[in-house]
């Protein structure tokens, strides 16, 4: 009760004669507006930049091996004597490359910008529950951010043991150049990031539990918010016991602890571990590594709900089928596991269990591509570039999820573990999907963000160069991770039998290049459109979500009067008897209008 | 500057009350973190599982390695002592429901009361906590290293009430000191840069000696036979497994060797047990912090005791960890 006097407090004296800063608005902000340009920019735009250059670097290795190379030479330095990549550097390359996309673009920059921005607005609400630990929770990011970034200068490089850190490559220090401080900066990077994680998701979830406005129930909660919400349920569950993995890593790294090691030997030499196993390590990894994929899938699947009923004009399809399988993925996700260890010697009968439950997961994914695919359905699809992306998302779900049912069933993932097919698999579900999904939020919510308009037509280069480009990328390398190129190697000109593979590798290294370098284009026009943008409209896209009624000025509290009512749920999109193609959510129902049942 | 800026709802209605679980934002965060908490546990109880279940043939029996109480030296009484540690966390738990209570009836006095007893139970816990750790780091026995890092500890039979019991006995009431070359490795007598842990008070080669010239010893293995207990081995084959495979002495247990039997054991005791204990630590250090705030009239003033009740819910949580890691690591 005290809490709910104290908030009234704040409403009635704070909110309206806040005196900030520069230091309070820019930099240790609590703002949620603010926090989610800062989660935008450090997150997606810095992190993402070096997160792709180092994917081009890789692929050039890896279509021209052990070829002198000017850009090696230049960022690569004492790793690239005489622009030729070392082995060593390649793989920190992949490290570096997967923990940067994964975590901290599409884990943390992309819930950081949407969830940040959006569930204070699309709910309703002043601010998130606890301004003080959104800040804490952005600082606490970037901070994990330099340490990531810091590991790439010290003597012998990054971590190296790619993003799954398995032991014993992460745990013995001298198993690799990178297993020593560079590894040792890793971990305590991704455990600076989990405590991020875990406090941005406590805000996410009790602000959308308790802070929603007054009619806002949860079947009329936009799908953004179920997503970004259920996202948030799923870090707070999975995060944690990578922690206890993380723990018990540097136990074992820096205490002479057994947990993930037995009967190594070094040149000969016995080393003390006894009785601990690997694959622990690969179960309490990949507990967190599966929900991981969600949470980064997730809020991107939540933004193309949102975006795709807008531009089609018509209510999303199956609300309710939406919102179960959003807890159903969600549920499932944390007992599949098991599908990424098909070949690391677990008993069998446990692999054919979790072939079941993975293929399970088929079923709500299904329901999703399909209800995008009916929403689209004769509407009146406005083709803007948050719209193409949002579509170009379906399109990659669809694509990388049918290869997901290959992987996912044991018997046949066997022949492809490892392989670039799975390269392939994962980058078009998870990566390009959710990469789809941050480009159509920021399309879609740029205006609301900054007050002016990206540019359409860049909009639209950028798209179809992308589109073309992730799908010359990654669709060649099925075929040949069917041919059995494994993945990771540093090189793979030693091998005879994959002589075959040499050009089908210059292509997609042809077409990376291009698709790299078209996001420069996005740039160009997320920087100047900030500041020499069209003007926007208060509704732009005409939109039925709340956070279109909110002045566009910082406003410390979102709406200057009182807090918005809720009468409808957020799809009444060409509902007849209403003269405009869209009836946002703070309009009363008309007398005699029923709402809507979903 | 207060520590939230903007919160809040308007008015009392949407869909059916203003905080849907009756809980406020900050009650509802503290569950969330008790969920995670208690995810990050999950996973180091089912490695301690799993890593359990991979030696379930040749895992320590608790009951023989936690004997001690202080102050009764000599006496094998197994699970006295942390089932007193118990008892107490468990007490302060209900000490805090009372402080809770008392908070709710706005009852200052007793709130302080009882959360200077909840701060007591917690800080015996820990201090309890340092001297199991300190008497299983010390050891009680002493064993033989093999080659393959099993253990093998002494005993013989004796006759107590009219059946053969097999008892312990420990490697300074039988070995034999001999002179030694071997010195421990420091950096004043070696290389700078190396150096060594405290080497055991005797060598191998000392304990067989002591072994040969006393006829009534037997070998007792890790293995766990059909009766639930330890495999003891005969005495020849006692004296060739002594000899073939002995590597080292083992006194005590830290984070690579154990006398108790698999490293791993003492591996998972230590950080299960540190890592709960360090929660109980910082659980006592809040609660300070809120106790003071409660003698200052914080919570007078704000008109609200709910503090008192979100550390109570943390302090709840690490005393249910504990019944968990009694469970798995003292009672089966």
């Amino acid at each position: 009760m005290g809490a709910t006097a104290e908030a009234h407090l704040h409403d009635d004296h704070e909110v309206h004669h806040h005196k900030e800063t520069f230091v309070t608005k820019y930099i240790f902000s609590q703002d949620h507006k603010m926090i989610a340009k800062q989660y935008l920019i450090t997150g997606v735009l810095v992190m993402g930049i070096i997160g792709i250059f180092m994917s081009l670097m890789i692929r050039m290795q890896i279509a021209w091996p052990e070829q002198p190379n000017v850009l090696f030479e230049t960022f690569l330095g004492k790793w690239a004597p005489g622009g030729v990549m070392d082995a060593d550097i390649y793989l920190a390359l992949v490290t570096i490359h997967g923990t940067l996309m994964v975590f901290f673009v599409l884990t943390a920059g992309l819930s950081g910008t949407f969830s940040n921005l959006l569930i204070p607005l699309q709910i309703g609400a002043r601010d998130m529950a606890s301004g003080f630990l959104n800040m804490i929770s952005y600082w606490l990011f970037f901070i994990s951010c330099v340490v990531m970034i810091a590991s790439f200068f010290v003597e012998m490089g990054p971590a190296a043991a790619g993003w799954t850190i398995y032991p014993p490559l992460s745990a013995l220090e001298m198993a690799q150049p990178g297993s020593g401080l560079g590894m040792t900066l890793w971990l305590v990077s991704m455990a600076i990031f989990i405590a991020s994680s875990l406090l941005g998701s406590l805000n996410y979830i009790v602000t959308v539990i308790n802070l929603r406005t007054k009619g806002m129930s949860m079947t009329r909660l936009p799908l953004t918010i179920w997503a970004f919400f259920v996202t948030a349920v799923i870090g707070v569950i999975s995060f944690p016991v990578l922690l206890s993995a993380a723990l018990l890593l540097i136990m074992d790294r820096s205490f002479g602890t057994s947990f993930f090691l037995s009967d190594i030997f070094i040149q000969g030499e016995v080393l003390h571990y006894q009785g601990g196993s690997p694959v622990l390590f690969e179960h309490l990894f990949w507990f967190l590594g599966h929900p991981e994929v969600y949470i980064v899938l997730l809020p991107a699947l939540g933004i193309t709900s949102e975006i795709i009923a807008t531009n089609s004009r018509k209510p999303i399809f199956g609300y309710r089928a939406m919102v179960a399988s959003i807890l159903a993925i969600a549920f499932l996700s944390t007992i599949v596991w098991g599908h990424h260890m098909f070949i690391s010697g677990m008993n069998p009968f446990l692999g054919s269990v979790f072939t079941f439950t993975t293929l399970l997961i088929a079923i709500p994914s299904a329901v999703k591509a399909f209800n995008y695919i009916t929403t689209l359905w004769k509407g009146n699809l406005q083709m803007n570039p948050a719209m193409l992306f949002s579509i170009g998302l379906v399109s990659t779900f669809i694509t990388g999820g049918l290869t997901g049912i290959i992987l996912g069933d044991s018997a046949l993932d066997i022949n492809v573990h490892d392989t670039y097919f799975v390269v392939a698999h994962f980058h078009l579900v998870m990566g390009i999907s959710a990469l789809y999904g941050v480009f159509a939020g920021i399309y879609h919510w740029f205006p609301r963000m900054y007050g002016r308009m990206m540019n359409k037509n860049l909009g639209y280069l950028h798209f179809w160069v992308t589109a073309i480009c992730a799908y010359g990328v990654f669709f060649p390398m099925h075929f040949i991770g069917m041919a059995g190129l494994p993945r990771r190697y540093y090189t793979n000109s030693n091998f005879p039998l994959f002589d075959d593979t040499t050009n089908t590798q210059a292509v997609i290294t042809m077409f990376a290049i291009i698709g790299g370098t078209i996001q420069l284009v996005f740039l160009y026009n997320f920087i100047h459109s900030v500041f020499y943008g069209k003007k926007a409209e208060q509704n732009p896209w005409r939109s039925n979500t709340l956070e279109w009624t909110a002045p566009v000025e910082h406003i410390h509290g979102n709406w200057p009067g009182a807090l918005p009512t809720v009468y409808r749920w957020s799809y009444d999109y060409s509902k007849p008897g209403h003269d405009e193609d869209f009836v946002p959510q703070n309009v009363p129902l008309k007398e005699g209008e029923e709402e809507l049942q979903h | 500057m207060d520590t939230t800026v903007t919160t809040g709802t308007e008015g009392k209605t949407w869909g059916g009350g203003n905080q849907p679980l009756g809980a406020s934002y900050g009650k509802l965060m503290m569950w969330f973190f008790i969920v995670s908490d208690a995810l990050t546990f999950s996973g180091f109880l089912a490695a301690y599982g799993f890593s359990r279940f991979k030696f379930i043939d040749a895992w320590p029996i608790a009951d023989e390695v936690f004997t001690h109480v202080p102050f009764l030296h000599g006496q094998e009484l197994p699970m006295i002592y942390v089932a007193f540690m118990t008892f107490i966390l468990i007490m302060s738990s209900v000490t805090m429901v009372l402080a809770v209570d008392a908070g709710h009836n706005m009852n200052q006095k007793k709130v302080i009361l009882y959360m200077f007893l909840t701060i007591i139970g917690g800080a015996i816990f820990v201090g309890s906590q340092a001297w199991e750790w300190a008497t299983f780091i010390k050891g009680d026995y002493g064993a033989i290293e093999t080659k393959g890092g099993n253990i093998l500890q002494f005993g013989q039979y004796v006759e107590v009430d009219g059946q053969e019991k097999f008892k312990r006995v420990a490697l300074a009431d039988f070995a034999i000191a001999q002179e030694g070359d071997r010195v421990r490795h420091e950096r004043k007598n070696g290389l700078w840069f190396q150096s060594e842990g405290s080497l055991p008070t005797y060598t191998v080669n000392e304990v067989i000696a002591g072994f040969e010239a006393n006829p009534d010893l037997q070998i007792r293995t890790q293995i766990i036979n059909e009766e639930g207990e330890k495999t003891v081995l005969s005495r020849s084959e006692s004296v060739k497994q002594l000899k073939a495979n002995g590597v080292g002495v083992v006194e005590g247990a830290n984070l690579r060797v154990n006398e108790y039997g698999s490293p791993l054991f003492a591996d998972f005791f230590f950080f299960i047990t540190g890592f709960h204990g360090f929660h109980v630590f910082s659980g006592v250090v809040i609660n300070i912090i809120i106790f003071f705030n409660v003698i200052l009239g914080t919570y007078e003033r704000r008109g609200s005791y709910e503090m008192v009740e979100k550390v109570g819910l943390y302090w709840h949580f690490v005393d249910l960890v504990w019944v968990f890691v009694f469970t798995f690591f003292y009672l089966v």
